[in-house]
C-alpha cells in the first residue's frame, strides 16, 4: 500500500512538472468484454508506437504523448461512448486510437468524434458499412474492410474460370457481411451464386447444409465463417461429393486445415488471409521483439500503425490539434513521399520536420484507400499433401 | 429423365444420413422410453449422461491408440465401448441411489422426479465440461469409407455418387442388433418378463414377488448402455461435443413421445419418422427432381419446405401435431 501511494505521488508529481510537453492521445480498446485476450496486446502495440515516437526527441521540437487507456466493452456502446466522452473532456485527449469492434466505433464516431471533431483511426473494425459512411474526414483505420476481401475472393474465383458458386456463411454480422460483399463482386464479374445459406457453428452434423448446397449446384463452394463450423461443412461436402472445389474466407483459416477436413479434400481448398509481407513484415518482428510484447497477436501490427499514424500527422500539421491531425492522416499514409517501415519512426519524423514527405509503410504495409481504409495485404494459399503453401499476395 | 441417378443422389443425402441418424435418436428414445414407462419420469439427464458416457469411452480410446491397440478397419472405439457402458451404468446407478430412490420411496409425483432429473442434468454436464472440456473431440479411426463418392463414380460411370461411411454402416449394424436383443430380453427372460410387468401396474408386481430394486437396477443397466452405444455410435459417425449432445435431448423426446411412452417399439420407429421428417423437409429436392423430370421441366426454385436452419422446428413441429391430435403416439403409449 506504502509503495503504490508513492508511486501514485511520484507519477503524480512527474506528470504534473511534464505537463506542458506531454500530450494525450487516448487508446479506447475493448479492456474488458468479448476480446478483452487482445486488446491488452493491441494497446501494448499503440503505446510501443508512441514510446517510439516520444523517446526520439524530434516530435513538435521535443514534446511527448501520454497514452491514455479507456474501455470500450467491444460490444457495450454505452460504456465505450461515455469512456470517448470522459477522454476528450477530463483528459483532453488530440486524438483517439481505437475503437475495437465495429458496432462501438461507429457509436462512438458518430455520437461523440465527430460531435467534438476528434479524429480517429481504429485497428480492428472491418464492417463494410464504414466504407460508405461518411466521417467528415475525422475517421480512418488500418485494418481491411470485410468488402475488400470479399472483392479479392471474388477476383479469385473468377479468375480461375468458375462461374458458378454456391456459398454459406456462419450465422452472424462478420459472416453475413462478407458473405454479401462477395456475391456482390462476383455477379458484378458476371459470376452466379447458386444459393447463399447461414450455417450455425458448434452443430454435430452438416449433412442437410450441404444436402440443400449440393442441390443448388455450382463449381466451388465459399464457406466464410470460422475454423470450427466451416472445416466440419468442407468436410462433409467433401465426403459426399458433393464439391471438390472450396473458397474461404480469413476466419476459416488455420494451420491445421488440412488435419481436419482430410488430406485430399484440403488440396481442393483456396483461402485468403490478411498477412503481411516482406520487409514491413520482417521490420515489425523485430521491432515488436525488441519492444518486449506480444507483436504476433491480431492486430497488434495494426494498433501500432494507427498509433503512429496519428503522431506523424500530428508532426506532419506541425501541431498536435485535431484538425490538424485529420487533415494529415492520408498525406502521411500514402505515397508520394519515403518509405517508413516499423521501428523507423524517428526518421519519418525528421523528414518532416524538415519539410519532406513520408509515405508510411508500417507494420501492415499500410496504403489507406477510399475514405481512409487499409487496402490491406492478403495472402492467398492452399494445401500440398496436407502443408499450407501460399499461392501469391494480393 | 434420369431415374437412376436420382435414387443415387437421395440415397447420398437423405437416405443413409437418415437412417444413421434415426439409428441414433432409436437408441437414445428407447432409454428414455424404457425409464418413463418402469420409473414413472422424464429423464432430463439423458443426453448429458450420453456425453458423459462417450467422454469415457473416448478417454480409454485415446488410452488404446497411444497404447498401438487397434481392431483394423474398425473403430477402436467398439473395443472401449464396454469401459465407457460399465462407468456409465456405475453413475446411473450411484445417482439413482443417491438421488431417484428417495423419491421413490416417498411416492413423489412425476414433476419432483423431473426436477431431480434436471438437477442430474446440470451436475452431469459440469462434470463432462471438467473431465473433457466443452470442445470438440474427434476419435473415430480405422477405415472411413465402405465407398467413397469416388470410386462409385469410377465404378458406375453414374453423375451422381454414392458414399457410405464405415461410421453409418456401423451404426445401423450396432443399432439392429441392440434393438433385437433389447426386444428378445423383454420377452423372452424372466427379467425382462418382470419389468414389463413392473411397468404395467406396479402394485400386482409387487405382490406376486417382484423385487421392484431388481427391476431398477436391470432398467439403469439396459438405459446405460443404450445411451453409451448411441453416444458412441454418433461421435464417431459425426463429431463429439457436450453442447450438441445435450442438444440431442429434443429429438430423444420427440421420438420416445411420437412413438408413444414407454412402448420400445414405439422409440424405434419414432426415431426414424423423427430423423426423416428432419432431413426430408429440411432438404432442397431440386437435384432429384432434375433427374426425374424430362428435359426443359427442371425445377428452377431449390424445392425445399423449409430452411435447414428450422430443423428443430421441424422436430416441435411433429411433437405438437401427434400431442394434438394423438396423444397416445403412433402406438398407444402413456399420456404424458
Amino acid at each position: 500500500m506504502k509503495k503504490l501511494l508513492l508511486a501514485t505521488a511520484v507519477s503524480a508529481l512527474a506528470a504534473g512538472s511534464a505537463l506542458a510537453e506531454e500530450v494525450p492521445i487516448g487508446v479506447l480498446l475493448g479492456f474488458t468484454g468479448p476480446i478483452e485476450s487482445l486488446t491488452g496486446h493491441m494497446a501494448d502495440g499503440a503505446e510501443l508506437a508512441f514510446r517510439e515516437i516520444s523517446e526520439s526527441g524530434l516530435w513538435l521540437g521535443g514534446k511527448t504523448i501520454r497514452p491514455v487507456r479507456a474501455d470500450t466493452g467491444c460490444v457495450d456502446s454505452a460504456l465505450a461512448q461515455a469512456s470517448a466522452e470522459r477522454l476528450i473532456s477530463s483528459d483532453g485527449v488530440v486524438a483517439i486510437m481505437g475503437a475495437d469492434c465495429s458496432g462501438v466505433t461507429r457509436a462512438v464516431l458518430e455520437n461523440v468524434a465527430m460531435a467534438t471533431g476528434i479524429p480517429k483511426i481504429s485497428p480492428s473494425a472491418t464492417s463494410p458499412g464504414f466504407t460508405t459512411f461518411d466521417s467528415g474526414g475525422l475517421f480512418f483505420r488500418t485494418a481491411p474492410s470485410d468488402a475488400r476481401q470479399g472483392e479479392l475472393l471474388a477476383d479469385i474465383v473468377h479468375g480461375r474460370g468458375l462461374t458458378s458458386v454456391a456459398v454459406t456463411y456462419t450465422n452472424n454480422d462478420y459472416g453475413a457481411g462478407l458473405a454479401n460483399a462477395f456475391v456482390e463482386s462476383f455477379e458484378a464479374l458476371g459470376g452466379t451464386v447458386t444459393i447463399s445459406i447461414p450455417h450455425e457453428e458448434a452443430r454435430g452434423d452438416y449433412s442437410a447444409e450441404v444436402g440443400s448446397l449440393a442441390s443448388a449446384g455450382g463449381d466451388a463452394l465459399m464457406v466464410l465463417g470460422y475454423v470450427d463450423g466451416g472445416s466440419n461443412v468442407i468436410r462433409t461436402a467433401w465426403e459426399l461429393g458433393a464439391f471438390e472445389q472450396f473458397f474461404v474466407g480469413d476466419g476459416v483459416f488455420s494451420e491445421d486445415l488440412a488435419q481436419m477436413v482430410g488430406v485430399d479434400a484440403a488440396a481442393g481448398v483456396v483461402g485468403t488471409v490478411p498477412s503481411p509481407v516482406g520487409d514491413a513484415a520482417e521490420n515489425w518482428a523485430r521491432t515488436g521483439e525488441a519492444g518486449g510484447i506480444n507483436w504476433g497477436s491480431s492486430f497488434v501490427a495494426e494498433s501500432y500503425d494507427a498509433a503512429a499514424l496519428l503522431a506523424l500527422a500530428a508532426q506532419a500539421a506541425g501541431e498536435a490539434t485535431p484538425a490538424g491531425i485529420a487533415a494529415n492522416v492520408l498525406n502521411v499514409a500514402n505515397a508520394p513521399g519515403e518509405e517508413v517501415h516499423a521501428g523507423d519512426l524517428a526518421r519519418g519524423l525528421q523528414i518532416l520536420a524538415d519539410g519532406g514527405e513520408v509515405n508510411y509503410i508500417g507494420a501492415t504495409n499500410v496504403n489507406l484507400i477510399g475514405p481512409g481504409e487499409a487496402a490491406g495485404t492478403y495472402r492467398e494459399y492452399t494445401f500440398e499433401d496436407g502443408q499450407i503453401v501460399t499461392i501469391t499476395f494480393h | 429423365m434420369d431415374p437412376l441417378n436420382a435414387i443415387v443422389a437421395l440415397t447420398n443425402f437423405v437416405l443413409i444420413p437418415a437412417l444413421a441418424y434415426g439409428s441414433q435418436i432409436a437408441l437414445g428414445a428407447l432409454g428414455i422410453t424404457l425409464i418413463y414407462g418402469i420409473l414413472r419420469f422424464a429423464h432430463f439427464a439423458h443426453g448429458d449422461i450420453m456425453a458423459l458416457g462417450t467422454a469415457v469411452v473416448i478417454l480409454v480410446t485415446w488410452g488404446f491408440q497411444a497404447q498401438g491397440i487397434g481392431l483394423g478397419p474398425l473403430p477402436t472405439a467398439l473395443l472401449a465401448l464396454p469401459f465407457g457402458i460399465a462407468a456409465t451404468i456405475l453413475y446411473l446407478l450411484a445417482v439413482d441411489r443417491t438421488v431417484y430412490r428417495f423419491y421413490r420411496k416417498v411416492k413423489a409425483k412425476p414433476m419432483i422426479f423431473v426436477m431431480a432429473a434436471l438437477g442430474v442434468m446440470f451436475v452431469t454436464n459440469g462434470i463432462t465440461r471438467l473431465v473433457m472440456g466443452p470442445s470438440e473431440q474427434r476419435f473415430a479411426d480405422g477405415e472411413r469409407f465402405i465407398i467413397s463418392v469416388r470410386e462409385f463414380r469410377d465404378w458406375t460411370g453414374l453423375a451422381e455418387g454414392l458414399a457410405l461411411r464405415s461410421a453409418q454402416a456401423l451404426t445401423i449394424v450396432v443399432a439392429l442388433i441392440a434393438m433385437v436383443l433389447l426386444f428378445w430380453f423383454l420377452n423372452r427372460t424372466r427379467a425382462g418378463k418382470s419389468m414389463r410387468a413392473y411397468s404395467d401396474n406396479e402394485d400386482l408386481a409387487l405382490l406376486s414377488g417382484i423385487n421392484p430394486e431388481r427391476v431398477v437396477v436391470i432398467t439403469w443397466a439396459i438405459t446405460g448402455t443404450l445411451i453409451v452405444l448411441a453416444g458412441t455410435l454418433y461421435g464417431l459417425d459425426k463429431s463429439y461435443r457436450p453442447f450438441t449432445y445435450f442438444q440431442l435431448l429434443l429429438p430423444f423426446f420427440a421420438a420416445a413421445i411420437v412413438g408413444g411412452l414407454g412402448n420400445p417399439m414405439g422409440a424405434i420407429i419414432g426415431g426414424y419418422v423423427v430423423a426423416f421428417a428432419e432431413m426430408g423437409i429440411t432438404y432442397a429436392w431440386r437435384r432429384v427432381f432434375t433427374h426425374l423430370l424430362p428435359e426443359g421441366w427442371e425445377p428452377t426454385g431449390l424445392m425445399q419446405i423449409l430452411p435447414v436452419d428450422y430443423k428443430f422446428a421441424v422436430t416441435f413441429g411433429i411433437l405438437v401435431i401427434v400431442l394434438i391430435f394423438r396423444p397416445t403416439g403412433i402406438f398407444k403409449g402413456r399420456t404424458l
